[in-house]
């Protein structure tokens, strides 16, 4: 074992610093890893896009829209959002994970841009968004959604959601990074997205609420990425709606991410 | 050995604040350790041992005190420490969903090997650490010994200058233990510089040049393996009675004859003294004495002081009982590792 160990441990030449794009792809490559060996974690991306896009649409789209061909148009680029926004909860999770397994030390003790373990990870997200994404909406055209923006309306809705998504990831960031264990992030963000999602045009139109709640519908940013998605994807966007959603991206960004990195670099 | 030193303490202090109380875990450490040596950082759970190794591999920021290792400032210049040392953290921290490979890969890319190099790197770390088999295995699969192994891989991943492993040997079989003990003495003969922290004092004897003892956040002695048990009395007597009631009997025995203080431990059967450098004699009239007296004694041994004497010495207080620090009176050296190949 001696002489094996020796050679192996022997380095003739010392590599070069990777750069932050290099480290960050392989976090990226990381996550996708971690998909591979676990894929139950799709499981639930997998799962409740089609539980609640079949029962809303057959328990109550003939009682919301008149029939269910009707009611499934305006359901669901809801339905897409409301997928994608929980999913973003596992940004948290996963990375409060690796806090509370210790392979994070590892990587807080690598000589690497600081921030790739987190920007890495939120590629790898990627996958997952789109893994949902193509769920809901390959279920949505079988159950008779016919967006009339066609495949381009529908991509760019779906692009216009990914890029809020990544906004909103930072909040889970934090969230993962302050909070003890991995259940406690997924309790948490649950109860913060919950309200944000059913409180929202989501599944009905606010017309038919009582005004305090309609109020809170109306600014509820949920609501403005709602009518934001529908509208390209109908193929009438909303120029100031996706405005707003994209002010809001970058603020969001601009705000929560040097925030996060700051917790994440003071973390002991 | 040459005079540089490899990691150099002064005054560390790292306190942790909770609601209502301040932990003091290191309160005023100063190391020295020169290139190429091997320090061993001995001391019971809680003393502070994992802290300050944290510190030292830039993990934790110190309240105060200044640390350099190979000469960079551990706060100002993280990033020349983090290209310098190797850590293998008290808790596994590979990850546990990928394979040995994709572990040992993923780190190589990190240190920025080209793909080509990372994977002759991954290869030939596997096949000396003897877990070429295992490298398609998620690592959450392996043993406690395999685990062990492919952390300590993934902290030589860059060939290290100095290496800080925390309690690298608890937990593992004699076997194990021995082929972690070799890897160490491999690495240092290739001119590396070890820290390791430890709670077994035949470990520290075994592979530190130096040592020392931490309780409290404070080194409450330091010098080599010899120097810290001649503090203690050259030698100790260590005997178990078979009859628990035959202790206290036993005891006073051996203290009257010895003219020494002992030592009861935390097994009701045991007791040890530290046999005064003019009481040698006195220790060959022991076990007649005992047998005059009608108590039979199944195990008795003449060695070197164990961590609890040395303990006892040094802080008037034996380890907490519930240290796994090695049957608390036995006699170090004959414990499990002694018939283990070298
Ligand atoms: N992050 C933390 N927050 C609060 N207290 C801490 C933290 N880390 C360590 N401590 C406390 O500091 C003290 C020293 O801990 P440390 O882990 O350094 O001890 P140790 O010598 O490594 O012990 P062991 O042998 O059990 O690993 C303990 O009392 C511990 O509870
Ligand atoms: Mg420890």
């Amino acid at each position: 074992m001696t002489t094996t160990l020796r050679d192996a441990v022997a380095l003739a030449e010392r590599p070069a610093r990777p750069s932050p794009l290099s480290t960050t792809l392989t976090f990226g490559w990381r996550a996708l890893l971690k998909i591979k060996h676990v894929p139950e974690q799709l499981f639930d991306v997998l799962v409740t896009p089609v539980i609640f896009t079949l029962m809303f649409t057959y328990l109550f789209g003939g009682a919301l829209a008149g029939s269910t061909q009707a009611y499934i148009q305006f359901l669901l680029p809801g339905i897409l959002v409301q997928t994608i926004l929980f999913v973003t909860i596992y940004t948290g999770y996963t990375l409060n994970t690796d806090i509370s397994k210790g392979v994070f030390d590892r990587f807080r003790s690598l000589p690497i841009w600081r921030p790739s373990p987190v920007v890495g990870a939120l590629l790898g997200d990627t996958v997952r968004y789109t893994v949902a994404a193509v769920i809901t909406i390959t279920l949505g055209l079988i159950l008779g959604f016919r967006p009339d923006g066609g495949l381009g309306g529908v991509l760019l809705g779906v692009l216009l959601l990914l890029v809020f998504a990544f906004a909103l990831s930072w909040t889970f960031i934090i969230l993962g990074l302050l909070v003890r264990s991995p259940n406690a992030v997924m309790g948490v963000s649950m109860i913060v997205l919950m309200p944000l999602t059913f409180a929202s045009n989501v599944f009905v139109d606010p017309e038919t609420m009582p005004s305090g709640l309609r109020a809170f519908v109306s600014v509820n940013p949920v609501s403005h990425l709602v009518t934001a998605v529908r509208g390209l994807m109908a193929g009438s966007p909303d120029a100031t709606e996706i405005v707003w959603v994209l002010i809001a991206s970058v603020v969001l960004t601009a705000v929560l991410g040097p925030i996060a990195m700051r917790i994440y670099r003071s973390k002991s | 050995m040459s005079d540089s030193l490899a990691v150099e303490a002064q005054g560390l202090v790292k306190h942790f604040t909770s609601r209502k109380s301040v932990t003091k875990a290191v309160d005023g450490i100063d190391l020295s350790i020169a290139e190429g040596s091997v320090f061993g950082l001995l001391g019971p759970n809680g003393a502070g041992k994992t802290t300050v190794v944290r510190m030292l591999a830039t993990l934790l920021r110190p309240d105060a005190g200044t640390a350099r290792v190979l000469g960079h400032d551990v706060v100002r210049d993280a990033d020349a420490v983090r290209s310098a040392v190797g850590l293998t953290g008290q808790y596994a921290s590979v990850d546990e969903d990928l394979t040995g490979t994709e572990n040992l890969l993923m780190l190589a890319r990190l240190y920025g090997f080209a793909p080509a190099a990372a994977r002759r790197r991954t290869q030939g770390l596997l096949e000396a650490f003897d877990l070429a088999d295992a490298g398609a295995r998620q690592v959450k699969t392996y043993s406690g010994g395999m685990r062990r192994r492919i952390d300590l891989a993934a902290s030589l991943v860059l060939a290290p200058r100095v290496l800080f492993l925390d309690e690298p040997t608890t937990g593992l079989d004699p076997r194990s233990r021995n082929q972690v003990w070799d890897i160490v003495r491999v690495l240092v003969e290739d001119g590396a510089t070890v820290l390791l922290t430890t709670q077994y004092l035949d470990e520290a004897d075994q592979l530190a040049d130096r040592i020392a003892v931490i309780d409290h956040g404070r080194s409450i002695a330091e010098g080599t393996a010899s120097e810290l048990k001649r503090s203690v009395g050259e030698g100790a007597v260590h005997l178990r009675v078979a009859e628990v009631a035959d202790r206290v009997k036993a005891a006073e025995i051996t203290e009257r004859l010895l003219g020494a203080e002992v030592t009861l431990g935390s097994d009701p059967h045991a007791l040890s003294a530290r046999v005064p450098d003019e009481g040698t004699d006195a220790v060959a009239g022991l076990l007649p004495a005992l047998a005059d007296a009608g108590i039979a004694v199944p195990e008795f041994s003449l060695g070197q002081p164990s961590l609890d004497e040395v303990f006892l010495a040094l802080t008037g207080q034996p380890l907490p009982d519930d240290e796994p620090a090695g049957g608390t009176s036995s006699a170090p050296g004959q414990r499990e590792t002694s018939e283990a190949p070298r």
